[in-house]
């Protein structure tokens, strides 16, 4: 008993001091879920390990999971600039008016912020073109429902969301005319039981291919065990399904966090920047095909997206209409920034509304 | 073999060592977790419980941080406490602190951009408003038609996170926020604006009113006849039938004031520290403001310090993280070793252990 009450009174007393670091540079990352949830934060995460191995000991990265976005960002954001980082990568949408905050009390400090839309002196946004891959899976799906229902399980109705849910119909549409999508919309970026529970109604009612934006793997394993087909989000998901993985839209921010970790020791780092990179620059990769893919969807699959990348083509070409059959891009015309971005209709075809 | 034997005198000194002990074993197993995560276990409870308060990088930032993150936990559990010494269990902290939120952030922006100084004190009104309505309705079914106040109060929370995924995606969303959902930013709109009250710290009149809660509820439990009839109708409601009052009225001011204060909370937290209704605006204060009001025993006093170290775990916690590479789970579990030693003491102080011969 003597002995517990020294170590309590130790505890207290003893002061380390040597928590400092060596790097050049230090670098945050925070995450709202775990790094092991295999889709979103897994690929931000594989990004901060190549900024690790491209700078070796130049550069010291640090990482925070499962960070809310609300009040406690702000927090967790601030405590990593004090404690000497450089430049912080805020990797979720949720976390836009805290960096904002954050980078006003401190400016020397360089942000970054996922998904978001505004920016300052030391802050730049960056995003992906995700919308380029739907189309490349929209048309897989297109091809092999036999159904010719897709089931689509979807997060929040945000643009992103709403601009990956037309450009995959307008894929599989041209693909196959007689395709359905029937979404669901669960309101959360990371919840495997409603995850799975949305992916059996939709098989339920008939759906023998399921695409969905939101993170985890429940949806692989529910279309493994239904005898459906599934893509990987973010991740390659094969391991959860090896019969039911088509394909995957992989997320590639490695590059980008490596790119812009560099123009930040150099000096060449710009705040106030915009960044939307798709397959072209690698922030969008379409993983390996399934061998249950014919040869010639393959093909057609992979010239989709050689010719997104090469500019040939746009995932949003006219004739397009709105679902309420007015006119929203004439023959030929692509859509512009602005409306992707803002993106908050569905166009003609898809059925069900986007909720309000 | 040994049996456990109710005490007949109870000790003041083991109900103040309890929580001093239940520290102590957590730092000492929590410090084995640590250690078999491979990190310096010392470092990490030093990181924890020291550096947010003592350290020269962040004490100056992190101490006011302390008091913000504890406040609503505070305001939520002395609420509480009081339900909990009448044996009325309100478990739906949560729902009424969205609901306070909702309502206060509702009628700001209903009025923006009108600038006026009656716009914030009655922005408190509508948020107290907000969580009581909340609370009213397990409080009615249980006085109407007997219904659980557990459940319902718990179930209503799953409720009015639907309603506050519809504010942010609908009613309340910034028509300027190009169709992303979240409302306007409440900082940005002077009138509205929990303000901070001591310049760079961050700390807010929700701060305020947390402490002076917690000398008003000690006023109210130990020199106030409501105090004494709540602890009455708690220990024995037959004793509490003499007085000629009706349980219901108890039932229903218990889930008033804890109502009342979750949603003022959340009012305070959502004019300032978080700015906005967001989809995720609610982090679960309500729910650790159930774990907060058991370590401080139902104590005003007893809050006030559980709260702090409640809120120095978090601080702390977050600096471990990304300090020596913990994960956030290794925290939560060493917050949950808290709890369990501190209600693993209780039985020792309410029961005394008997060794038996054979």
């Amino acid at each position: 008993m003597r002995n517990l009450f020294k170590l309590i009174a130790i505890v207290p007393l003893l002061v380390f001091a040597n928590i400092g670091y060596t790097a050049d540079m230090k670098v945050g990352f925070i995450y709202i879920g775990p790094p092991g949830d295999h889709g979103w934060n897994y690929q931000h995460d594989v990004g901060r390990k190549a900024v690790d191995k491209a700078f070796g000991d130049k550069v010291e990265t640090v990482f925070q999971e499962n960070v809310p976005e609300s009040a406690d960002a702000e927090r967790v954001m601030t405590q990593m600039a004090l404690s000497g980082a450089d430049m912080i990568f805020a990797t979720s949408f949720g976390y836009m008016d805290p960096v904002l905050n954050v980078a006003k009390k401190f400016p020397k400090v360089k942000f970054e912020h996922a998904t978001g839309y505004k920016t300052a002196d030391n802050v730049s946004t960056y995003s992906a073109r995700f919308y380029e891959g739907r189309s490349v899976i929209g048309h897989v799906a297109g091809k092999m429902t036999k159904s010719n229902k897709i089931g689509y399980v979807a997060s929040f109705p945000i643009p992103e969301v709403v601009r990956g849910i037309n450009s995959a119909y307008l894929a599989a549409k041209k693909a196959n005319p007689n395709v359905e999508f029937k979404v669901i919309w669960i309101f959360t970026w990371y919840d495997p039981a409603k995850e799975a529970d949305a992916a059996k109604t939709l098989i339920s009612q008939g759906a023998d291919v399921i695409m969905q934006h939101v993170d985890s793997s429940a949806i692989m394993t529910v279309a493994e065990e239904a005898g459906v087909y599934a893509f990987g989000q973010a991740s390659d998901m094969s391991e959860f399904g090896p019969n039911a993985h088509l394909t995957a839209i992989i997320n590639g921010w490695g590059p980008y966090y490596v790119k812009r970790v560099k123009q930040a020791m150099n000096g060449t780092w710009k705040g106030g920047e915009q960044t939307f990179d798709g397959i072209k620059s690698g922030m969008v990769v379409i993983g390996d095909m399934s061998d249950k893919i014919p040869d010639d969807v393959k093909k057609e699959a992979m010239a989709i997206a050689d010719g997104i990348a090469s500019g040939s083509m746009h995932s949003f070409t006219g004739p397009v209409n709105k679902q309420d059959g007015s006119p929203w891009l004439k023959a030929g015309e692509t859509a512009d920034m602005g409306t992707l971005l803002g993106m908050n209709f569905y166009v003609e075809g898809i059925e069900g509304d986007i909720p309000k | 073999m040994f049996k456990l034997e109710p005490r007949v005198e109870f000790s003041p000194m083991i109900s103040f060592l309890g929580p001093l002990f239940s520290i102590a074993l957590t730092m000492i197993f929590g410090g084995i977790l640590f250690f078999f995560l491979g990190v310096d276990p010392v470092a990490a409870i030093k990181m924890i419980f020291w550096d947010p308060l003592m350290s020269e990088t962040f004490a100056e930032y992190s101490r006011p941080q302390i008091l913000i993150k504890a406040a609503p936990l505070i305001l939520i559990a002395l609420g509480l406490s009081l339900g909990f010494k009448a044996n009325i269990w309100n478990i739906g902290a949560e729902g009424q602190y969205i609901m306070g939120a909702i309502f206060g952030a509702t009628f700001a922006l209903s009025l923006y951009p009108s600038e006026s100084v009656f716009i914030f004190p009655a922005m408190i009104i509508a948020g107290i408003i907000g969580g009581s309505i909340w609370a009213m309705i397990p409080a009615m079914l249980k006085v109407k038609f007997k219904v659980n106040e557990i459940l319902v109060s718990l179930m209503l929370v799953y409720v009015a996170e639907q309603i506050l995924a519809l504010a942010s995606l609908g009613f309340l969303r910034n028509p300027d926020g190009a169709g992303f959902p979240g409302s306007r930013n409440l900082n940005d709109y002077p009138s509205a604006s929990n303000l901070e009250l001591i310049n760079g710290t961050g700390i807010h009149l929700g701060v305020l009113i947390s402490l002076l809660m917690v000398i008003f509820f000690y006023i109210l439990l130990f020199r106030h006849s409501l105090g004494f009839k709540i602890k009455l109708i708690g220990h024995s409601p037959k004793a509490y039938a003499f007085s000629g009052d009706s349980p219901n009225k108890m039932v229903v001011i218990c889930l008033l004031v804890s109502g009342g204060l979750a949603g003022l909370a959340g009012l305070f937290e959502v004019a300032g520290p978080a700015g906005q209704i967001t989809i995720d605006f609610n982090v679960g204060y309500g729910f650790t403001a159930i774990i907060v009001a058991f370590l401080g025993r139902l104590n005003p006093v007893g809050i006030f310090l559980a709260g702090i170290i409640m809120a120095l775990t978090y601080v702390g916690g977050e600096l471990t993280q990304f300090m020596l590479n913990l994960p956030a789970a290794a925290i939560q579990v060493f917050q949950g070793m808290l709890l369990f030693f501190l209600l693993s003491f209780d039985l020792f102080v309410n029961y005394k252990l008997k060794f038996l011969k054979d």
